[in-house]
């Protein structure tokens, strides 16, 4: 364990008789409850956190917050997270991070920790608890409102942190903002979406820096999900970086993060330091680390007449190099020199040694949300940045994010803009916000302006970083601008300059500032890529939140599905539905198993759970006329008592769904759909009830779960349910295919249908949902002399495939019409219109080369088609482009064919039967044979048993 | 996020709402007597301004009632709200 050899005797933000056990690298280091992991690295003299993604260069410490661009770690415990900034790591006791080469390496194990979300809505959110959001915020809530002010530090002040100054103010506004009833202040908690109607996202990190220590009860973050009348951001600025040669060593850093290191945290980061500036801030940093013992070598001042502040550091004994800039540095990798030149001059400038030097290229607002919320950006040429301008959402700028501001103007700014946007809401203000006399030197006194550099003459372009995070530097742009582009857009996706997941903060205006100088344009001009959510970096876990895992989404079961879990079911998701799949007996496999049931059902008897179908009532006076409008065949005319299948299209005649259609009354209707269909036909129905037919009388009534449906199955199904209803006659004749009636079964009262979707002799019995079990057992035993089988959903797509009957969505995909299914005879001729039917009409919809559902005959019979196969014409393959004429849309192996087959859409399939094909499968050309799609009893002789 | 007025049951999150396209593209009288060009005009094509657009919405997770929005598309304000077969409000 080594000392903190660069921790100060005293002052800073930390918590010195707290002090805490970390490693680096495998390296144990003490630090303070109040660290980073950075200025715990700092204050033990470790600079170099990794090395750079593409050059491998070592790379340290740069700044102090969530704009860090180089010290990325991955967390070893106490569990593994890639990519976290160590100036946004807090220190715990037993924090185990490790250096990365610019990239992470994600958990293989699951997350333990428990995320979670909360919505919630405000007046006001303030979004930055520096001097300006404090100020806003306290202002607002003594007016009462709702007020919500976010921040990602643990403690409130923001800047006044780093600078040290009014603090006591800051720890006296806090604890009145905690106390006031109507307001929350969220700690630790980033900001990082800025949507419509001032919907904003935040992640507060709740446990995370407590460790292992962390209560498991607690949701380590958490995702709030604020709905704000009003916004005011108060996110203060960034400090921007500087292009000068080999400006990416360790010991090269912010000036106000170096600034924020001795004041907030009691650290050194270095002995002897050059500040290299374009502006007056840098001065402050430059004087407080003098004060704190660090030998100032030299400020370096682009301006040959930098003014008050350069003559206050004279004063105190610093040297101040006018009109000079750094050109580059030495030092392996950590920095041992500086080499300053006078601007406009041919020199070798002077060589300074330093182990430390400080950067300031002046001051970027932080516009991210601003621009996110819609905010238009002007360019400021004074601050040489882009500042928040006008902005369609009810958001307000205050402080440094809306451009240069001393500390008095941040105050005032905040309080102001606190106060106008309750205002707003109609909250009146009861006691004025005192606010405290500040006097912060660098920030409060007349300042001399700043200037702009953006790329420093004789310093080596291919080793002058912009972007340290992506290692872009002034000759990866040079190149860009060579290339032709012209655009920052375009320079950025070509460079990948501002893409890392620090996303530019500190070199995005430089970037722009180094095209526009290369393009010989203003950067006002040239402008600023896009800024967008998430501002920092946010987990999936936090995202996720507890949606995930058997929350992910909802689960549907039937009322059976106790009994096919205690027999052995396989399941299949069909949309939310669990449903059985297929039913393995011993040592059976899936392809076993199906070819028994479907023996089952076309040999003897055999039950399905069919009651996920989508059941909708159709009910009203007007029922049938509205069904008539929808479904392409009639349905007014059906009778009571009768049932038809029926097919529905969009208006662009392609098929949307189908289904069965029974008349229950003369003005009630129920209607079944497929499956995963359900809430869409309804939405359907209710659409065109709604919006274009609201003279119709007519209720649409979704009643799937109230109605459980049993398919019985097979020549034998008559046998089994003859011997549990007695008062029904099941004979053909008293029961024809496709009606219904009301009856007892097994005691139950049962509505049962003569409908098959197998081609078999077939029943479908609906009972409550209550009965249910009831009913299947009954089923169940009364069928056992005959085998009875209960089979699954891949055993009832063999079936209805060997008949030709399409699955919509399978065999059908939003390009087919009925007529495409050879399915014709369900179109009317008759009606004057339905929904789909003059795009039927249209000459596309008669090509002769559209897609048929045809049958396929592999010539192997043993060999399975893969569902989606392609297919050609032609073997062996001609040269490219082959003409595809259709895929496959399902693929089988049938028990009642003896062999493998598929039903397939094929260009003019129809015309083709008869023909050879070939489906290029693997490399292999599979030969398969076109025939009908109906493989299995095509006259039909075995639906009446 | 959107936060859309439903006119029965008030401002809820965009995530409750379906959006159904263009409004006041009534269904064609009789689609027969129409030709494939004009058929193709109301099966296809749909006005995209950079404006005001009146569209219809459906509260798909709450009332499940459809209406009519006039939205500003470059600014996703909305304008108005209005019942299905009310005319498009004038907005000033």
């Amino acid at each position: 364990m080594t000392a903190q050899t660069f921790r100060l005797p005293q002052g800073g933000r930390i918590s010195r008789e707290e002090a805490l056990t970390f490693s680096f690298d495998g390296q144990e280091y003490t630090g303070f409850r109040g660290d980073t992991l950075a200025s715990a690295l700092l204050a033990n003299g470790v600079h170099q956190i990794g090395t750079s993604v593409k050059l491998g260069r070592a790379r340290g410490v740069f700044a102090a917050g969530s704009e860090e661009p180089n010290a990325v770690v991955q967390i070893e415990k106490p569990f593994p997270e890639p990519m976290l900034q160590a100036t946004a790591v807090e220190l715990y006791e037993g924090l185990a991070a490790s250096s990365l080469p610019g990239r992470g390496r994600l958990a293989d194990e699951p997350d333990p920790a428990r995320y979670d979300a909360v919505h919630t809505h405000c007046d006001l959110l303030v979004v930055g608890a520096g001097p300006a959001g404090l100020a806003a915020a306290a202002a607002a809530a003594r007016t009462g409102a709702r007020v919500i002010l976010a921040d990602e530090q643990p403690e409130l002040g923001g800047s006044l942190l780093g600078t040290g100054t009014l603090l006591d103010w800051a720890a006296d506004v806090g604890a009145e903002l905690d106390a006031a009833p109507e307001v929350r202040v969220l700690r630790r908690t980033t900001v990082f979406g800025h949507y419509d109607d001032n919907y904003v996202l935040a992640v507060e990190r709740r446990t995370g820096h407590l460790g292992e220590k962390a209560p498991a009860h607690l949701s380590r973050e958490r995702v709030w999900r604020i709905r704000a009348r009003r916004v005011v951001l108060a996110t203060g600025a960034h400090e921007r970086s500087l292009a000068f040669g080999d400006n990416d060593r360790p010991g090269v850093m912010l000036a106000g993060a170096a600034r924020t290191y001795v004041n907030r945290y009691g650290v050194l980061p270095g002995r002897r330091a050059v500040v290299f500036t374009t502006n007056d801030s840098a001065y402050a940093a430059a004087l407080d680390l003098a004060a704190a013992g660090v030998e100032v070598a030299a400020v370096v001042d682009t301006r040959p007449e930098p003014g008050e502040a350069a003559r206050v550091a004279a004063q105190a004994g610093i040297e101040v190099l006018r009109g000079y800039a750094v050109t580059g540095t030495t030092g392996e990798p950590h920095v041992t020199s500086v080499t300053a030149a006078a601007l406009g001059e041919e020199s070798t400038g002077r060589e300074l040694a330093a182990d430390l030097l400080l950067v300031s290229g002046g001051w970027n607002p932080v516009v991210h949300l601003y621009s996110q919320a819609g905010g238009k950006l002007r360019h400021d040429e004074a601050l040489g940045s882009f500042v928040p301008d006008t902005c369609r959402q009810a958001v307000e700028v205050a402080g440094a994010a809306g451009g240069p501001a001393s500390l008095p103007a941040c105050l005032a700014d905040g309080a102001s803009a606190g106060t106008r946007a309750v205002e707003a809401e109609g909250f009146a203000i009861r006691e004025p916000l005192q606010l405290p006399a500040a006097a912060d030197s660098a920030t409060s006194e007349p300042s001399s302006p700043a200037a702009q550099l953006w790329v420093v003459p004789g310093a080596d372009p291919d080793r002058s970083f912009v972007d340290l995070q992506r290692d872009v530097t002034v000759a990866d742009l040079a190149r860009a601008t060579g290339a032709g582009l012209r655009s920052v857009e375009h320079v950025k996706r070509y460079t990948t300059a501002g893409t890392a997941h620090d996303q530019g903060k500190t070199s995005g205006v430089l970037a722009s500032g180094v095209v526009a100088h290369l393009l010989g344009v203003e950067v006002g001009e040239l402008g600023t890529t896009t800024f967008r959510s998430p501002y920092a970096p946010v987990s999936f876990a936090a995202l996720a939140g507890r949606d995930r895992g058997a929350l992910h989404d909802p689960v549907r079961v039937t009322a059976l599905h106790d009994w096919h879990i205690a027999h052995g079911a396989e399941f299949e998701n069909v949309g939310q539905w669990k449903r059985p799949w297929y039913y393995p007996r011993d040592g059976e496999d899936m392809t076993a198993a199906v070819l028994r049931e479907c023996r089952a059902a076309r040999e003897g008897v055999a039950l399905m759970d069919a009651s996920t179908l989508g059941k909708i009532e159709v009910r009203g006076p007007d029922a049938g006329v509205f069904l008539d409008r929808l479904y392409t065949n009639m349905m007014s005319n059906l009778k009571v008592g009768r049932i038809r299948y029926g097919v529905m299209c969009g208006a662009d005649g392609m098929v949307f769904d189908d289904g069965t259609v029974i008349r229950l009354a003369e003005d009630r209707y129920l209607t079944t759909t497929t499956t995963g269909n359900a809430a869409a036909v309804l939405e359907w129905m209710e659409e065109w009830l709604q919006t274009e037919w609201p003279e119709l009388k007519v209720h649409c009534t979704s009643v799937t779960e109230q109605w459980a449906t049993v398919a019985l199955v097979g020549p034998r199904s008559r046998d089994v349910l003859g011997s549990l209803a007695p008062h029904l006659a099941v004979d053909n004749t008293d029961f024809p295919f496709m009606t219904w009636r009301d009856t007892e079964v097994a005691g139950i009262p049962a509505r049962v249908c003569r409908i098959s979707f197998s081609g078999e002799l077939a029943y479908e019995i609906n009972v409550l949902p209550w009965y249910a079990t009831a009913l299947w057992e009954a089923l169940y035993e009364a069928g056992r002399p005959q085998g009875i089988t209960p089979y699954g959903t891949e055993t009832m797509h063999v079936l209805r495939a060997e008949k030709g009957y399409p699955i919509v969505g399978q065999d059908t995909d939003g390009t087919v019409t009925p007529q495409d299914l050879g399915m014709s005879w369900v179109v009317s001729k008759k009606k004057r219109d339905f929904v789909g039917k003059r795009s039927h009409a249209r000459a596309d919809a008669s090509r002769p080369d559209r897609k048929h559902l045809v049958g396929l005959l592999p010539d192997d019979p043993g060999t399975l088609l893969p569902e989606g196969a392609h297919l050609v014409a032609d073997a062996p393959l001609p040269e490219p482009p082959v003409p595809m004429l259709g895929h496959v849309t399902s693929s089988y192996r049938s028990a009642a064919l003896g062999r493998t087959f598929a039903l397939a859409l094929v260009k003019g399939g129809r015309e083709l039967i008869g023909d050879r094909l070939y489906a290029p499968v693997g490399g292999a050309l599979v030969p398969v044979t076109v025939t009908s799609s109906v493989l299995y009893d095509p006259e039909g002789a075995r639906r009446d048993g | 996020m959107l936060l859309i007025p439903c006119p029965w049951c008030g401002s809820r999150d965009e995530a409750e709402f379906h959006y159904g396209g263009q409004a006041h593209v009534p269904y064609p009288e009789d689609p027969a007597s129409l030709d494939d060009t004009q058929w193709a005009r109301y099966l296809f094509f749909r006005a995209n301004p950079k404006g005001p657009l009146a569209e219809r919405w459906c509260h798909t997770d709450g009332c499940r009632r459809w209406f009519n929005a006039v939205r500003n598309t470059a600014t996703h304000d909305i304008l108005a709200v209005y019942k299905p077969g009310e005319p498009r409000p004038v907005i000033a």
